[in-house]
């Protein structure tokens, strides 16, 4: 039987529990196009530069013109692109007027004044482990803890979590590369955005009428240097800030977990001395980025890399899991270590699409990992490799069942 | 027997640094880092430990930082010697001594150089001293500044729209202090940026209130009579009034000690070769004087082999850390300083930044973003190949045209890119002033001989 693709190797669900061996094999031919794929992109300072290259675009159209599925202009969604798939100037100014109600310099200490209320968070969650001796990490805390902090830092009712997830995991779903190849999961994705950005439009109007200290009444009444956003850009915002603001953080948690449990000796010492989390949380986001490619870049003129002419229109993969792990950039790639000299990864990409929320996913990561490694009692993997989610792109376990003896 | 001396070096030698600031320490900590275990000596003439010069005409002229508070940090002990507070007087090449001011003298067997600018004074002394006309360039100077500001001052009148002058500016206009600019130039940092982004720079000083006055002088400050500054009168024959005078005229070589020693030492600072080795002034170069920061003239690969006096934060920190590390090891493992310069300003809430050497470009070209919205990036040509290139306010793009320098990519850039605009096709003159022409702020000294229109493939260092 033939050996499949490289490329097909990496989006195939078996594969998903340990992708590193792939990303090894890949970065042998760091600018990898096969077929009508698209060029892959596994070095470090590769992927480092083109996220820094403004013959890079990330527009949505740009990106639909290259793919090969009848995808989705903004007409087709309802919605309009959030900032996300957009280049600037708009991109620009979306973000900006976004980032105005979230850090600095309007709101420089939003996140930071949210330190106590987090530590709340966790505290009833794991509380709410009881008894028990056994969790399902990711139904019983590393998803809860995140989405109930976006909803309160939007403004959205905790409570409508079901109602919403109905709609996020469609959304989810179609940023999968794998499903992603059907129109019909790509419609199915587009209305439940739609539908998400309906739910949300109830409470933006409500916010427009009564704002509170909250990111949707921020959104709705921005009236900064860079004007106000229309409607539907602070529908589709919303959209972009309710979902990334958890279903990455999740991972982040989750693979955090299941990475300190492998590697019990950080985390005993986490448990004495919380202050490493800031450390361990950057290795993380290295060692095992919730956000593994970047699959949405296309390129708009033509662009040499390494001896390779990538044509003027082409789809670009950029692989951030795999430059994470370049030994041509890191010493001892494949080996957890908090203690390294200079932390830097691409775990949050970088450039002008550089997470959003990273303030933000940095702390609720290093408060949630730290109360754990405190509170669990001698806790254990209970399998290993865990059971992963669908996804190649946001990847992490769909489980992680641990045992531990009891809550300190 | 080289390799004998260089282990007993780094064993038990000793090592003098001179100017006890950013390059200073940066080189201090290197030394150790790298494992130099012998003494060390730092030699300062401000009575302070090192600290950070950035921040003093931003947010400590703004009261966001006290002006005692900027020390740099330290990022491991050095265990040295300190002599704060005692400028050094000579140099004794063949004896291997430094002279202080209090009569000591320290032997060394490695000297590293690092003594900086200072502000260049008003030239006439007398109207120099009348209170109220300031400088700006140590912790002292900002505490004097500050307290003037914060006295609510009628207006204050800056003596040059450098980068320092325009931050100053800044800063009072975000007090609501009146301000006035006199620019002998046609605009705003037409020396470090040229006249097309010096246009732009006007404009953002005038919306913010700024009155600035261009293409003129100060002839001369006027003191009331218990010698406080009330007046300056400028060469197209008007009179500000002004109760705080800051002169900002750009700085000055502290190589003055140095005279007679027989090092390649004057007013354009101190050359050097890639290695930051010190040249004596024959041309030759030395084996244990070493230069750092803004006081070093080193040729640059990329420019030419033009000898780079660069005022950059960041060109004083890497330079540092390359002296060091060439000053205790062997030849063959000695690293050339071919750092790409890069310098950032903030000003009316805009952030500015630029990669290579801008003055040395004769064309501009606006590759993203609008300038007439204050957010673009503007890439600087030199014979056909891209050299510079500047943002306001996108500043992430700018990794990607440093690449462009580094690969000498070719100038006009003809491809397409995100937030290119339609009315930015057209590359214009950059429109220097004439090099022969005083300019100032804290940019970049181009001299020495440049073999024109170099084709090199540069290889820059990937730590
Ligand atoms: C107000 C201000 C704002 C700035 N803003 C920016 C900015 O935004 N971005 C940027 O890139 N750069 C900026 N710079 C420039 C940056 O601070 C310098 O490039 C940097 O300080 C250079 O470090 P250095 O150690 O070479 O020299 P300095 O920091 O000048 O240190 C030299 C030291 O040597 C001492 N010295 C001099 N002569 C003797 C002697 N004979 N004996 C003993 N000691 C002596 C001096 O007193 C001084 O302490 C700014 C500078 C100033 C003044």
């Amino acid at each position: 039987m033939p050996q499949a693709s490289l490329f097909r190797q990496i989006t195939d669900f078996a594969n998903r529990a340990d992708p590193y061996p792939l990303y090894e094999e890949l970065r042998k031919t760091p600018v990898l196009h096969e077929e009508d794929g698209p060029y892959v992109i596994s070095s470090y300072y590769d992927i480092e530069a083109l996220l820094h290259d403004p013959r890079i675009s990330s527009d949505a159209t740009n990106v639909a013109a290259a793919g090969d599925d009848e995808l989705s202009g903004p007409e087709a969604t309802g919605l309009p692109p959030s900032f996300i798939r957009l280049d600037p100037p708009e991109h620009d100014r979306l973000r900006r007027i976004a980032n105005s109600s979230f850090g600095p310099p309007h709101r420089p200490r939003r996140i930071e004044n949210m330190r106590g209320e987090l530590g709340e968070i966790v505290t009833g969650l794991i509380d709410g482990f009881g008894d028990a001796r056994q969790i399902d990490l990711v139904d019983e805390f590393a998803y809860p803890f995140p989405v109930t902090v976006i909803c309160r830092l939007l403004g959205v009712p905790r409570e409508d979590e079901p109602r919403f997830r109905a709609w996020v995991d469609p959304i989810v779903a179609g940023l999968d590369p794998d499903t992603r190849t059907s129109a019909e999961s790509e419609r199915t994705a587009q209305e439940a955005r739609l539908q998400l950005g309906m739910y949300l439009n109830g409470l933006v109007e409500q916010r427009a009428r009564e704002p509170r200290d909250d990111m949707l009444s921020d959104l709705v009444n921005s009236r900064g240097p860079d004007g106000a956003m229309t409607t539907m850009e602070v529908l589709s915002t919303s959209v972009l800030l309710l979902i990334a603001g958890h279903e990455t953080t999740v991972n982040l948690i989750t693979n955090g977990m299941l990475t300190l449990l492998r590697h019990p000796e950080v985390l005993a010492r986490l448990r004495n001395d919380p202050g490493l989390s800031v450390r361990i949380v950057e290795e993380l986001l290295r060692y095992e980025p919730p956000v593994q490619i970047v699959p949405q870049r296309t390129c708009i003129a033509d662009i040499e890399l390494r001896g390779v002419t990538i044509p003027k229109g082409s789809r670009i993969w950029l692989m951030l899991a795999a430059g994470n792990r370049d030994p041509e950039r890191f010493k001892d790639p494949e080996r957890f270590d908090p203690d390294r000299e200079d932390i830097q990864h691409l775990g949050f990409g970088s450039g002008i699409h550089s997470c959003f929320g990273a303030p933000l996913a940095r702390l609720e990561a290093q408060i949630a990992l730290s109360e754990l490694a405190r509170r669990l009692e001698n806790p254990r993997l209970v399998e290993d490799p865990p059971p992963y989610r669908q996804n190649a792109v946001l990847r992490g376990p769909r489980h992680l069942n641990i045992a531990f003896d009891g809550l300190r | 027997m080289a390799a004998d001396y260089m282990d007993w070096l780094r064993r038990e030698g000793r090592i003098v640094i001179v100017g006890a600031s950013l390059a200073g320490l940066r080189a201090a900590e290197t030394l150790r880092a790298e494992g130099f275990a012998g003494e060390l000596t730092l030699i300062g003439d401000e009575p302070y430990e090192p600290y950070d010069r950035p921040p003093l005409s931003k947010s400590v002229l703004l009261g966001m930082a006290s002006p005692h508070r900027t020390e740099l940090p330290h990022r491991l002990d050095i265990d040295a010697k300190w002599r704060l507070g005692v400028p050094a007087t000579g140099l004794d090449l063949t004896a291997k001594r430094v002279k202080l001011a209090d009569g000591d003298e320290v032997q060394y067997d490695r000297l590293l150089i690092a003594t900086g600018v200072r502000a260049r004074p008003w030239p006439k002394e007398d109207e120099a001293r009348l209170t109220g006309v300031c400088v700006l360039r140590t912790r002292d100077d900002a505490a004097d500044l500050y307290q003037r500001l914060k006295a609510g001052p009628r207006r204050v009148f800056v003596i040059g729209a450098g980068f320092a002058g325009s931050e100053i500016a800044s800063a009072c206009r975000e007090m609501g202090i009146p301000v006035t600019v006199a620019e002998r130039a046609g605009a705003p940092l037409v020396g470090a940026l040229g006249g097309v982004i010096g246009a732009v720079a006007a404009d953002l000083q005038t919306e913010h209130g700024v009155d600035l006055r261009t293409h003129v002088t100060v002839t001369s400050l006027e003191g009331d009579s218990v010698g406080r500054v009330r007046a300056v009168h400028l060469s197209d024959e008007s009179v500000v009034e002004a109760d705080v005078v800051v002169v900002s005229l750009g700085s000055q070589r502290n190589t003055e000690w140095l005279t007679g020693s027989g090092l390649g030492a004057g007013p354009r600072g101190i050359a050097c070769d890639a290695g930051c080795r010190a040249f004596d002034f024959r041309g030759i170069v030395t084996d244990d004087v070493f230069v750092a920061g803004d006081v070093a003239r080193s040729p640059h690969a990329l420019f030419g082999y033009q000898f780079l006096s660069l005022e950059h934060w960041g060109n004083a920190v890497a330079q540092a850390e390359t002296a060091a590390h060439n000053m205790i090891c062997r030849g063959a493992d000695r690293r050339p300083h071919l750092w790409m310069p890069a310098f950032w300003s903030s000003m009316f809430g805009v952030n500015i930044k630029s990669v290579g050497v801008p003055p040395m470009g004769d064309q501009l070209m606006i590759t993203q973003g609008s300038p007439a919205e204050r957010r673009f990036v503007g890439v600087y040509g030199y014979q056909g190949r891209v050299i510079a290139a500047v943002s306001f306010d996108n500043t992430r793009w700018l990794e990607f045209y440093a690449r462009q320098i580094e690969r000498g990519a070719p100038f006009p850039v003809e491809y397409p890119t995100v937030d290119r605009r339609p009315e930015n096709r057209q590359p214009v003159a950059a429109d220097f002033p004439d090099p022969s022409l005083p300019t100032h702020g804290p940019t970049v000294t181009l001299s020495g001989y440049s073999p024109a229109d170099q084709q090199l493939v540069f290889h820059p260092a990937r730590h």
